[in-house]
């Protein structure tokens, strides 16, 4: 399937101040707060947050996949330039799948246990693509050579109960690009599988979406996955981005006081043995009740000690600090900021 | 496949074996049998005596029991469930037509049931708390607590009398419409109540997310990814529901002079007509066995996470 | 250590009693449900004050009148008062679930208790035993008991509550094996609790809610049943005002004297229906999943 040529040169995947809510009234729960996020054809970008943080929320809501009591509440997402939130709901079915695919955590409750594994894949072929059932199975099998799966002729008579996680995950991005997609969105792929599959599951992600020339969105909370596939990083924390930048300049010196916690809290190899690890002391902010100031704020280094009087007051914008890299803080402005 | 039927074939021998043992110690333990049901207080005591022992030298009822028990084993494999004492005929000839009239009475209720419960409880979970899905669960329970025969005279009362539908006393088949609407529609509330929860269930897993961020339609996604796993868990309620079906089927019959084993069971415990009411039983048993085999065949073959081979 | 610890329960599933009563008054469900069975306690207890004529009392001068000022629900085909009927009747009613749930839920009760908790050996016993009775449909067993008994409204009740033990026996049964299993009793029988301790403190307490929302669907199916059986002349004879029975005769004049069907059907209807909304309720409340 030929790729459309871009509409325009620009981002693929335009986010500007996307708001997404939960509920209504009083204990209405803020989990996206405006956001602003771009992503270019074929980039791959990590997207980086603790739980609670509203990441997959916001993967969610790219596609509009939030459903009540949930619903995005402003903003603006455009998708090569086309006003996603505008889409009727018959546009949204066939830009679904066609242009944007989306991959979960757990990978075996993606698929319908009572199907074989060959047509879930075939599926999409089959309806976008209008390819005859024969014609439809034989993609499937090839796809699924592609991501990996050994024995693929009988694999796809298999059924999802009948996989190993790390293979289910495979059929997954299988499944999701079959269409070959211009964006596809990652949350968390790893996580639920073992750290040996993981490494592998990471690189087939990264191959298949070079090779086709998607751009990834890779959602996660673990900083060692964004270090090996992404090119840019953008972090997260009670709704909002934080940081974004270039990977190596996020990952070695970081900016905003939250990633640079995140970092030295992860735990490095040739650590000694009476090290402590290091945690960000407190927990993430009650999203039904936003502060006025940084939500950060609080536990800005010990109790609040590189907090200033305007962290507590009023909400940092997320400014460009240097080319191509965003931060919000008011404390350490200029992006060499001594830290703690 | 083969392997699975087999085994649940040989697991039902010793239930079967249990069935004719119950069905057989039915009859020693009644106190009075029928030929003494018959006969006391018609003749002169000594009268009754005699015939009393004659038709009872007839039946075997003199035997001690464990004979009287392999003669029985023995007439049923000979396809001999005995003689009615009241009708004064084979057991045989008289169930045979009324077996295949609760069949087809049951087999159209269900029918009904299974149609009407899963379209109001599709509906009901695919526009869950709409009105809708409050009036298809209110319905849903007044079904459940609505007494078989109180409906069925509630039918025939609309029916026949207030909006004249149909003959009071229809004839063809014609007849078979109210008592299975009656046995049918009561059905259907469980049915509907299991087919809106399992859906409700169904539609809540990460492969509907998966299929609708796919670009599936509502219709896809409820029909063709939902539908047939909500539909495992229906069938399984269904085969619980067998039970209640045959019972309801009885009552029903009984009110709409609807010529079938159940009609003709109540009248032979009535008549305390042992040999009627043991085939009854034994028959009425042992087709709930076979429908309830069919049932987990069919549940195996649609749910592939069933292991076919322990 | 171990005796401390096991002072309370470690995990208790139930919540406590007040606060129970507390969240049932709050559902609607509950309420409603708990609103008709009291009336018909209230009916049952005070029917001789409350009734206005002698259910039993024959006058066949006033035979098959429709509701009116002297009757407010009419009369049946022997001129007896259905209101009063339908007033008494309610004892029957309450007396037959009373009786079927206290036979199956104590005898199911205990036999599931027996096969969960005890050895593999005993649970298949047991198990086979109950896979044999239900092989038999509920109505089958109903039948076969009544055949032997002869119909009355003890027999009716008898056979109504036997067929009803292997719901809950397995139902208690497949609560003892889920919670035996779970993680909180292995970590209580990991600290030294015996095998008797672990049964009656924690497992029992947890058997108690579904086993409740369980009596309060089989309950009412029971009823229904009990009266079926009456209406088919297998239960309770008439003249005994009991809904079911009452529609033995009346039915032959349902064409002309509609209300002597409709009253004790509509009688046995609400009450089902209120404790099925009962039982509604109570599930809301005892059922963290739902």
């Amino acid at each position: 399937m030929t790729m459309p040529s871009p509409r325009h040169d620009g981002p693929l995947l335009d986010i500007r101040d996307l708001r997404t809510q939960f509920g209504s009234g009083p204990g209405t729960v803020n989990a996206v707060q405006g956001v602003d996020l771009r992503i270019a054809p074929g980039e791959i970008v990590g997207l980086v947050g603790e739980s609670g943080s509203g990441k997959s929320v916001l993967a969610l809501s790219i596609m509009r996949l939030i459903q009540k009591p949930g619903r995005i509440a402003g903003g603006e997402i455009l998708f090569d330039g086309r006003d996603v939130l505008a889409m009727s709901a018959r546009d949204l079915g066939r830009w679904r799948g066609r242009d944007i695919g989306i991959i979960f955590q757990q990978p075996q409750g993606c698929l319908n246990p009572v199907r074989r594994i060959g047509w879930q894949v075939a599926e999409p072929l089959r309806q976008q693509e209008r390819l005859s059932r024969k014609g439809a199975w034989d993609g499937a099998v090839a796809l699924l050579r592609s991501v990996g799966i050994p024995a693929p002729e009988e694999k796809a008579l298999a059924y999802p109960h009948q996989l190993s996680g790390g293979q289910a995950q495979r059929v997954m991005i299988a499944i999701a690009l079959a269409l070959r997609p211009r964006l596809l969105i990652a949350d968390e792929p790893t996580t639920a599988l073992d750290v040996t599959i993981q490494a592998q599951i990471l690189e087939l992600l990264r191959d298949s979406c070079r090779h086709a020339g998607t751009s990834l969105l890779l959602v996660t909370h673990d900083l060692g996955v964004v270090a090996r596939l992404a090119d840019r990083v953008a972090v997260m924390y009670a709704g909002r981005i934080v940081e974004d930048g270039p990977v190596a300049t996020i990952l070695d010196h970081p900016a905003h006081p939250y990633a640079r916690g995140l970092l030295r809290a992860a735990p490095r190899l040739g650590q000694s043995g009476g090290e402590r690890l290091q945690d960000i002391p407190g927990g993430i902010p009650d999203l039904s009740r936003p502060a006025a100031g940084c939500a950060f704020a609080p536990r800005c280094g010990r109790r609040a000690s590189l907090a200033l009087a305007r962290c507590l007051e009023e909400m940092p914008p997320l400014d460009p600090v240097a080319r191509d890299h965003r931060l919000r803080c008011w404390a350490t402005p200029d992006a060499t900021g001594d830290g703690p | 496949m083969g392997r699975y039927v087999l085994k649940r074939l040989l697991l039902l021998v010793p239930v079967v074996i249990g069935i004719l043992l119950i069905t057989f110690l039915m009859k020693a333990l009644i106190p009075t049998d029928a030929a003494t049901a018959i006969y006391q207080g018609q003749l002169s005591e000594q009268d009754a005596a005699q015939a009393i022992a004659a038709l009872r030298a007839k039946y075997h009822l003199d035997l001690p029991w464990y004979q009287q028990f392999v003669l029985y084993v023995g007439d049923l494999a000979h396809g001999d469930l005995g003689e009615s004492i009241r009708l004064r005929k084979p057991v045989i000839d008289e169930i045979g037509y009324r077996y295949v009239n609760t069949i087809l009475l049951t087999g159209a209720a269900l029918a009904i049931a299974l149609i009407v419960g899963l379209a109001t409880g599709i509906l009901a979970a695919a526009r869950r708390n709409t009105w809708l899905d409050v009036t298809a669960t209110t319905i849903g329970l007044f079904g459940i607590s609505m007494p078989a025969f109180f409906f069925g005279l509630l039918l025939i009362l609309l029916c026949s009398v207030w909006l004249r539908l149909l003959p009071v006393v229809p004839h063809g088949p014609l007849a078979i419409v109210l008592p299975a609407v009656a046995l049918g529609l009561i059905e259907a509330a469980p049915l509907s109540r299991v087919a809106r929860s399992s859906m409700i269930d169904v539609l809540r897993r990460d492969y509907i997310l998966a299929a609708r961020a796919r670009g599936a339609s509502e219709i896809a996604l409820i029909l063709r990814h939902a539908l047939p796993n909500a539909l495992i868990v229906v069938l399984t309620v269904v085969g619980l529901q067998i039970g209640n079906l045959l019972g309801g089927a009885f009552i029903v019959e009984t009110i709409f002079s609807w010529h079938g084993i159940g009609e003709l069971a109540v009248n032979a415990i009535q008549w305390r007509d042992f040999a009627l009411t043991q085939a009854i039983i034994l028959i009425s048993a042992v087709t709930y066995l076979v429908i309830n085999l069919a049932a987990d065949i069919l549940y195996a073959c649609l749910d592939p996470r069933v292991e076919l081979v322990s | 250590m171990s005796e401390a610890v096991l002072e309370e329960p470690i995990f208790r599933a139930v919540p406590r009693w007040r606060q129970l009563l507390r969240r049932l008054l709050r559902n609607p469900s509950a309420v409603a449900g708990g609103a008709v069975l009291l009336i018909l306690i209230l009916l049952a207890a005070f029917a001789p004050l409350i009734a206005p004529y002698d259910p039993f009392k024959i006058s066949p001068a006033q035979r098959l009148t429709p509701p009116g000022a002297l009757h407010w629900l009419g009369t049946d085909e022997v001129g007896r008062d259905l209101l009063s009927r339908i007033i008494y009747g309610t004892r029957y009613f309450l007396l037959i679930c009373a009786v079927t749930a206290s036979i199956s839920a104590s005898i199911g009760t205990v036999l599931g208790l027996v096969a969960g908790a005890g050895s593999s050996l005993t649970d298949g016993i047991i198990m086979r035993m109950i896979d044999i009775l239900l092989a038999f449909p509920y109505i089958l067993m109903v039948l076969v008991v009544v055949a032997i008994l002869g119909p009355s409204l003890w027999t009716g009740m008898a056979a109504v509550g036997i067929a009803g033990i292997p719901g809950y026996a397995r139902l208690v049964r497949s609560t003892v094996l889920t919670v035996k299993a779970e993680d909180y009793v292995v970590s209580v029988r990991a600290l030294g609790a015996s095998e008797a301790e672990i049964l009656f403190r924690t497992v029992l307490p947890n058997v108690l809610s579904p086993l409740i929302v369980y009596l309060s669907f089989a309950t009412p199916l029971a009823a229904l049943l009990a009266s079926a059986l009456s209406f088919a002349g297998l239960g309770t004879q008439p003249p005994a005002p009991e809904w079911g029975a009452m529609l033995v005769n009346s039915r032959t004049f349902l064409f002309s004297a509609w209300w002597a069907v409709a009253a004790p059907g509509t009688a046995l209807f609400i009450s089902i229906f209120g404790m099925n909304i009962l039982g509604n309720g109570l599930r809301d409340v005892l059922d963290p999943r739902s």
